[in-house]
Formats: C-alpha cells, sequence, structure tokens
C-alpha cells in the first residue's frame, strides 16, 4: 500500500562540505543515510529520519541540516499535522501508534508559572560559596516524636527505633527504567553517578544485571506486575525496595518488552526465556484492592528483615490524594507520584497524551491530604515525572516533596534528543536499545562523568536559588510554599497548588 | 477570627515581618522585683523599634492567684466581650475577674482589655489534662467568637502589650506596680501599620512566652507541621509559630530545652557526622524527624515559662544576643549597653553562639550553656 504520510523532516547536505567519510551512514540506524558509489554521493532517505540529531552531531564537517518538512496540510487548528498524520499512519497499519518519552503537549506545564522569592532587606541572603549549604536528605518514615534519655554527662540517648531512611546528598535520584528497555551500559553509567554524588537509580522493572549488586548501596530495586528478575537475592541487594503500581506516561496500562530486545543477559537478569515476550501486565495481579498491597508491602518487608524502606510509585490520577493516603497507612515508607509528563520506552500515544495529570497538582494535593491526616511524616513523598532543570526540582521540594526522579533528564545527559522513538529498539545514541552495535555508544566512565555532572550543576544552582532565599537547609524549603508564587493561573489553580498570586 | 487576622495583617501578607530589640532579665533565686530595670533596658534601645509594638512578660507577678490560669483577653468590642463572657462561664469557674488597671500613656487605640482568674470546670475537663483544655478554649476563644483575643494564659504571670513604645506600654499597663522575679520585654519594628496590639509580642500560650527578634524564612513549613498537630497560627506572625513549636516540643513531647535547642537550630550535617556514634544517631534522628521545625532565617529568642528563661539564636546567628550575669541575675539582651545600663558592673557577660541556648533556671543559680 502506498503510504499517505509524508516524511516529517528534510536531510539537508551541503555537498560542497561532504567529504564522503560515510559518518552519518554508520551512525544513523534507521538507515536514512546511503552512500552511492557510482557518483560518489551520500543521500537520504528522509522517510527514515526521526530527527535524532545523531548524523549532525558528529558530521565532522558540519554538512547536515535536519529541517521539518514544511510541506504541511492546509492549516488548521483543529486537525493538526499530529492528528491527520497519525490517522493516516493508522488507517494503514491498523495499529495503535506507540512513542516514547512523555507527553509532549503544551499547557500540561505548571513548573513554569511558578516563581520562587529572594531575600530582601528584612533577612540576609546567604552566598553558598562562603557558607554551609545543605542538601542531605532522608527518605523514610518518620515518628510523630522522639523519645530521648538524658545522661548524666549532659548528652542524650536515643530511646525510638526509626525506620529504615535512604541518605541523598542530593534531593534528586535516578527514576526507573528497566534493563531491557536501555542498555547496560546506561545502567552502569546511572549506577556510578548515583554512588559517585550519593544519591541513588531505580533498576525499573527488569532485574539487576549481576555485576551492578556491587553499586547496590546506591540502587533502589524495583517490584512490578512482572516481577522480571526478582528473588530474594535482588530484593537484598539494593538500599530500598519500589512497587511500581503504574507510571505517569502510561497509567493504567501495562508494559511489553519485545522479544527481539530479550537478549541472553536480558533474559538471565529477568529470568524469562531469551527472545520471548517480557508482557507486564497491567495491574499488579495479586494486588486488587489496598488491603492487597498492604500485604505485598509487608511480604517485601518480611524479606529484607525490615531493613529496607518500601516505596509505593502510582501514577497522578484524578484520586491521587485519597489513594497516597491508603498507600501511606497501607505501611509504605515513601510514596513516589509520577505525573502526565513522565516518560516511557514506549506506550500508546493517545494514553501517553491523554491519561494522568499534572504532577504539580497531584503532589500539592497529596502533600496537603497527608498533612490534613496527619500522616505526612509518615512516609516521604517523590515527585517525578517532567522535571526538566533545577528549579523544577527546587518548586517541587516547595510545594511538598522530599525528593524528586529524573529519567528523561538523565538520559539527555547522556546524549538523548528526546526524538520519541525510544521503542523502535534502534536509539542512535545507544540508549534505549540492547542492539550491542548501538549500546557500545555510551562509554560507562563518561556517561558516569555527564551524569554526576548534572547532578553537580543543578545541585550547585539549587544552592544559589536557596541561599538567595536565605536558607541554609533544605528542609526548611519542603513544603514551605510561602517561597513559592503563581502568575497567569485561576484562583481555582491557586487553590490546589496552595500557592499565593504573585504581588499577593 | 477572620476579623483579627485581618486587623493584624491588613494587607493579607503572607505574614507579618517584623525587627526588635529584645531583654530578658530573671532573678534565679526567684525574688521579686519591679518592672523599672526592665523598662529602663528596653528603652535604652528605643531605635531599633518604631513605636508600633511593645510589650513584657512577667512572671510570679498573681502570688495571691498562683494556682488559678489568669486569662487577659483583648476585645475589638463590647459585642465580643459578651460572647466570650458565656463561653468563659460556660467551661470555667471564674474566681475573679476585673478591667486591667491602665493610666494615661502616649499609646494609641487601646482595646478593651479585661482580666480573669478562672479554673477549669472539673465536669468538662473529664480525663483531658487541664493545660490541653485551656489551650483547646484558647484556640476556640481566639478563632471562634470573633474580635476577642486571649494574649496571656497562663498561670501567676502576666503579658502586658501593645501599640506604642516599649516604655510607654510599661507606663500604661502601670507596670512599676507589679512584681515578678522573671521580665521579658520587647520593642518591635514591624514594617506595616498593625492596627491591633494583639500582633505585639511577647506572644503567650499557657505560662509559655515567646519575644522574637528576626525573620524566619522556615515559616511556611513551620506553619504547617504545627498545623498538623492541632495548631491554628491565626496572627501571621514568626513569633506565633516558636511559641507553639516550644508548646509541642516541651510541654506536650516532654523534650528537655537542649534538645528543642537541636531542633530549632541544629548543627550542620559535617558536625554531626563527627560526633560519637551515640550522639551521632540521636542528633540524625531529631533532624530526621523534626525538620520542619528548623527555624532557618535569622533570629534571636527569649523564651520563658514558670521557672526557666531561656535565649537562643538561629544557628549561623544573623540576629544578635548578648548574655550577662551578676549576682543572682540573668541578663539577655540584643545590646550589651541596656544590661549594663540597668547592671554597670557585672560578673560575666558574653556572646553566645549560634544555635546554643543560654539556660537560666529557678533554684539551679548557676547558668548552663550547653555546648553540642
Amino acid at each position: 500500500m502506498k503510504s499517505y504520510v509524508s516524511p516529517e523532516y528534510i536531510v539537508e547536505r551541503d555537498q560542497d562540505r561532504c567529504i564522503r567519510c560515510k559518518v552519518c551512514v554508520n551512525q544513523c540506524s534507521y538507515e536514512t543515510h546511503y552512500y552511492d558509489e557510482e557518483d560518489d554521493i551520500i543521500l537520504s532517505r528522509n522517510e527514515n529520519c526521526v530527527n535524532c540529531q545523531r548524523c549532525a552531531t558528529f558530521c565532522p564537517t558540519q554538512a547536515i541540516t535536519i529541517r521539518e518538512n514544511p510541506n504541511h496540510y492546509r492549516s488548521n487548528a483543529n486537525w493538526t499535522q499530529e492528528a491527520i498524520a497519525g490517522i493516516k499512519k493508522q488507517a494503514e497499519t491498523g495499529g495503535v501508534v506507540l512513542t516514547g518519552m512523555g507527553c509532549d503537549k503544551p499547557n500540561l506545564t505548571y513548573w513554569d508559572r511558578l516563581l520562587l522569592n529572594a531575600s530582601q532587606v528584612t533577612n540576609p541572603s546567604i552566598d553558598p560559596l562562603r557558607e554551609p549549604m545543605e542538601m542531605r536528605t532522608y527518605i523514610g518514615s518518620k515518628p510523630d516524636s522522639l523519645e530521648l534519655d538524658a545522661e548524666e554527662c549532659g548528652g542524650v540517648m536515643l530511646k525510638t527505633k526509626l525506620a529504615p531512611q535512604l541518605r541523598l546528598e542530593t534531593p534528586i535520584m535516578f527514576s526507573a527504567m528497566s534493563y531491557g528497555s536501555i542498555s547496560l551500559n546506561v545502567h552502569k553509567s546511572l549506577a556510578r553517578a548515583a554512588s559517585e554524588v550519593g544519591t541513588f537509580y531505580n533498576t525499573g522493572e527488569g532485574g539487576l544485571e549481576k555485576s551492578l549488586y556491587k553499586y547496590g548501596d546506591h540502587v533502589i530495586v524495583q517490584v512490578a506486575s512482572g516481577r522480571f528478575g526478582v528473588h530474594s537475592e535482588y530484593l537484598n541487594a539494593g538500599a530500598a525496595i519500589e512497587i511500581k503500581i503504574g507510571q505517569g506516561a502510561k497509567p493504567g496500562i501495562g508494559g511489553h518488552l519485545p522479544g527481539e530486545k530479550v537478549s541472553k543477559e536480558i533474559s538471565e537478569t529477568r529470568m524469562i526465556p531469551v527472545g520471548t515476550d517480557a508482557l507486564s501486565p497491567a495491574p499488579q495481579h495479586d494486588i486488587y484492592s489496598i488491603e492487597d498491597l498492604r500485604q505485598l508491602i509487608y511480604a517485601l518487608k518480611e524479606a529484607t528483615d525490615y531493613t529496607k524502606p518500601v516505596f509505593v510509585k502510582i501514577a497522578a490520577v484524578h484520586n491521587s490524594a485519597a489513594i497516597a493516603s491508603g498507600i501511606v497507612r497501607a505501611g509504605a515508607d515513601a510514596v513516589v507520584l509520577d505525573g502526565v509528563r513522565g516518560g516511557t520506552g514506549a506506550a500508546p500515544r493517545i494514553i501517553r497524551d491523554n491519561v494522568g495529570i499534572p504532577i504539580e497538582l497531584a503532589l500539592a494535593s497529596v502533600d496537603q491530604r497527608l498533612r490534613d491526616e496527619g500522616i505526612r511524616n509518615k512516609a516521604s513523598v517523590i515527585a517525578a515525572g517532567g522535571i526538566k532543570s533545577s528549579a523544577d526540582v527546587l518548586k517541587a521540594i516547595a510545594l511538598g516533596a522530599d525528593a524528586v526522579y529524573i529519567a528523561t533528564a538523565a538520559l539527555v545527559a547522556l546524549g538523548c534528543t528526546v526524538c520519541q522513538k525510544c521503542y523502535t529498539g534502534k536509539c542512535p545514541w545507544g540508549i534505549a536499545t540492547t542492539d550491542l552495535w548501538l549500546t557500545k555508544r555510551i562509554n560507562p566512565d563518561l556517561g558516569a562523568k555527564r551524569l554526576s555532572g548534572l547532578l553537580r550543576g543543578w545541585s550547585l544552582e539549587i544552592m544559589e536559588m536557596m541561599g538567595g532565599m536565605g536558607i541554609n537547609a533544605i528542609e526548611s524549603v519542603r513544603g514551605n510554599r510561602l517561597l513559592l508564587r503563581g502568575v497567569g493561573l485561576s484562583d481555582t489553580e491557586l487553590k490546589i497548588l496552595g500557592v499565593r498570586m504573585a504581588g499577593e | 477570627m477572620k476579623d483579627l487576622a485581618k486587623t493584624n495583617n491588613p494587607y493579607g501578607d503572607e505574614k507579618v515581618f517584623d525587627a526588635c530589640s529584645i531583654f530578658g532579665m530573671m532573678n534565679l533565686k526567684g525574688e521579686r522585683f519591679s518592672a523599672k530595670d526592665p523598662v529602663r533596658a528596653i528603652a535604652n534601645m528605643h531605635d531599633r523599634g518604631n513605636g508600633l509594638g511593645g510589650g513584657f512578660a512577667a512572671y510570679g507577678i498573681y502570688p495571691e492567684y498562683k494556682d488559678d490560669y489568669a486569662f487577659q483577653i483583648m476585645y475589638l468590642d463590647r459585642e465580643a466581650k459578651k460572647k466570650t463572657d458565656r463561653l468563659l462561664s460556660e467551661c470555667f469557674n471564674i474566681l475573679n475577674e476585673e478591667e486591667m488597671p491602665t493610666q494615661e500613656a502616649n499609646v494609641r487605640d487601646p482595646p478593651i482589655m479585661w482580666r480573669y482568674f478562672l479554673q477549669p470546670k472539673k465536669s468538662r475537663t473529664k480525663s483531658q489534662p487541664a493545660d490541653d483544655y485551656i489551650l483547646e478554649k484558647v484556640m476556640r476563644i481566639n478563632t471562634e467568637t470573633g474580635k476577642a483575643f486571649v494574649f496571656s494564659s497562663g498561670k501567676n504571670m502576666g503579658v502586658f502589650k501593645g501599640v506604642g513604645f516599649p516604655e510607654d506600654m510599661a507606663e500604661y499597663f502601670c507596670l512599676e506596680e507589679y512584681k515578678g522575679y522573671m521580665w521579658t520585654c520587647h520593642g518591635r519594628f514591624p514594617t506595616n501599620t498593625p492596627g491591633w496590639w494583639g500582633g505585639a509580642h511577647p506572644f503567650n500560650i499557657l505560662d509559655w512566652t515567646v519575644v522574637h527578634n528576626g525573620e524566619i524564612s522556615s515559616y511556611g513549613i513551620n506553619k504547617r507541621y504545627l498545623e498538623m498537630f492541632g495548631y491554628k497560627c491565626t496572627m501571621q506572625t514568626d513569633t506565633e509559630v516558636m511559641a507553639y513549636t516550644f508548646d509541642l516540643l516541651m510541654r506536650r513531647q516532654g523534650l528537655s530545652i537542649e534538645v528543642v535547642s537541636k531542633i530549632l537550630a541544629p548543627p550542620l550535617w559535617s558536625e554531626i557526622d563527627t560526633l560519637i556514634p551515640k550522639s551521632e544517631l540521636a542528633m540524625r534522628a531529631l533532624r530526621q524527624t523534626y525538620g520542619s521545625l528548623l527555624m532557618n532565617g535569622p533570629f534571636t529568642i527569649i523564651v520563658a515559662h514558670q521557672g526557666e528563661m531561656i535565649g537562643l539564636t538561629d544557628r549561623i546567628k544573623l540576629r544578635p544576643l548578648t548574655a550577662a550575669e551578676k549576682d543572682d541575675f540573668l541578663f539577655l539582651s540584643s545590646e550589651e549597653a541596656a544590661i549594663r545600663l540597668v547592671s554597670p558592673m557585672l560578673d560575666r557577660v558574653w556572646s553566645p553562639r549560634g544555635g546554643e541556648p543560654v539556660i537560666g533556671r529557678l533554684e539551679s543559680p548557676e547558668v548552663v550553656e550547653v555546648l553540642v
């Protein structure tokens, strides 16, 4: 059938600059470029191009420019290019339109409509280059009060035993991305960076590869509906366990790792045969309600002798506040909220862009609900989904998060350009693929360096912003919504966010 | 209470911003003395205030009613008093009540002020501790009756405050006629024009009083944390947050002032990490559990309750505090000059380090300075 879908991008090559080195031919995993020996010329198949910028970045003579295809359908605010092309594609394939990464629609982000405060006159700002600035954060359940015994020497002795806690030197962790959806080299980079900076990386639902067990002190192991790679040693290898109920990019639906991606190494880690599809059911089939969740939380605590905090991750949806309250009462040490802009390796585009709510609103209502019920300290709250700068991190903490998870930002640090084609398994940047020819494009030494560079850079920026507000410990920002003001928000939005209007 | 919050904070700022002079004077043997010296000392720091707030807390001033709760209430109108009186007689046995004695002075728009000596009605407290009962009723009067504000509710102590310079307040309330063993004083420099006398310091709940100089940058979260434990921060001031924090941690949870000072102004993590394991564990747990009560930003406070006076600054000491001793007296002050004015020769005078409390206790004349 002749496809009516026109190419999204046009590859332009300056033939005067091109030296026929074939770097582009070799770098493109979509076979966009090819060399014509007869004419000694490199040509492109526009329809294959995903605009990942791999070729343009690596072209030694900067001969390549990728442009959006100027051939547009007639402009129509309702029948957009995406809507028309999507229908044509579906008519031709009869399938679900897949995509990768997070929702790319405008107007779903609130971070940019929230602004931070700074000290002027009535209190001094603090210079983080000259004065201490404390970012350390502990994730885990905290008691209502402590019992202490005074000692003769004037010291005190702690009588209360605290639940297990994770110590973060910066309140940013790497969110769940399974081994299989991304490569081992990416996992290695994440694990090393987390260890170096003093934070945590999340395995995702694909298990933990044997060679990464040594980073266990900085690993959060995930237990998802497919239970891939879950065994006693795995649970005990990490510093914390995360039960994945849902994901912001695809709330309510499961996952599917195609058999082609299940190589020998992945099959060993996931504990499934080579080449078989890895299907994660939509629900966890032993959790059909909150009391079942409690049983799983405690089964995992039993399995690890109550030494590790157990997180429960949900997608941000309409009833998040009530659900989160139930999760805390069920015994979770931390609630993870993943907003509508959270990324994925593969999801139906219709789900990604239409299901779930923005993290800012979910976070604000969950934090407030837990406070209204007097149980906010019983669990930490971790925000995820669409955090793209240090300012977003700080705003999330001011809204009420203890820490945030980043994943897309981490991949971008490794080279990802958010082309949204992760589901093809052909990532030219060597990230969302298990093809060994591509995965070697990520060097774990350099990858770890880039990732720790990102965390360090963001941490420095957070310290600058905190110092500007006259605050030298992150716990004084956490849930301190007076540090925020809104612009361009309705009264209802301001009310839900618990934030005052700028100028007020 | 909407009325009062509005009066106290007319522009609806997120909170009331102010800076101040503070002074505290305590006889560690419990011998009572008049307001003369404390008033002279706070008046000496006149320029640290701007005439928009001044006040005093005095302990040991009502020996004849020492076991009864002394409620001092401000009313914006007669109607509010009527309503409150009804509530009071419902909940309490009123042993005595009178209009607070005042005299002509350089003050503006004083509200109606009434003093009651009360005992909770046994039939109504049930198994509830008396202090909790009082706290609940104070919150109720302040939030429900409208235009009424309990500005003093402890036993054998009283708060006297309003809009004006502290020395004018002292004159208005005839303070020279009172004798207490411990006085704390405050001169205020708010950045707006408060129309309401209740917004002045000291802030009080039960027999706890706080006078405070500074701005708490962590106010937003301190307030939200306290709300989880049933406190309603109706006055929108840092000082109120301080007072409730002390009530929660010391009265309700039974923590010592030494421990509480480490919650409000904790050591840095880099210092905690180097402690011996047992202390490290305790100090870490304090920060983990009570991180939301860390008071960030510049502050000096003098907190007092029956038999104890505590001076504390923020952990990097962004506001001044000087302490001094002379015979049985302990002094705490924003400026040393104010102490020297009333006691030129001192046995000892020092500047406490950031986050280290100076504690004066009755019957234990030794002043304790707690180190990390």
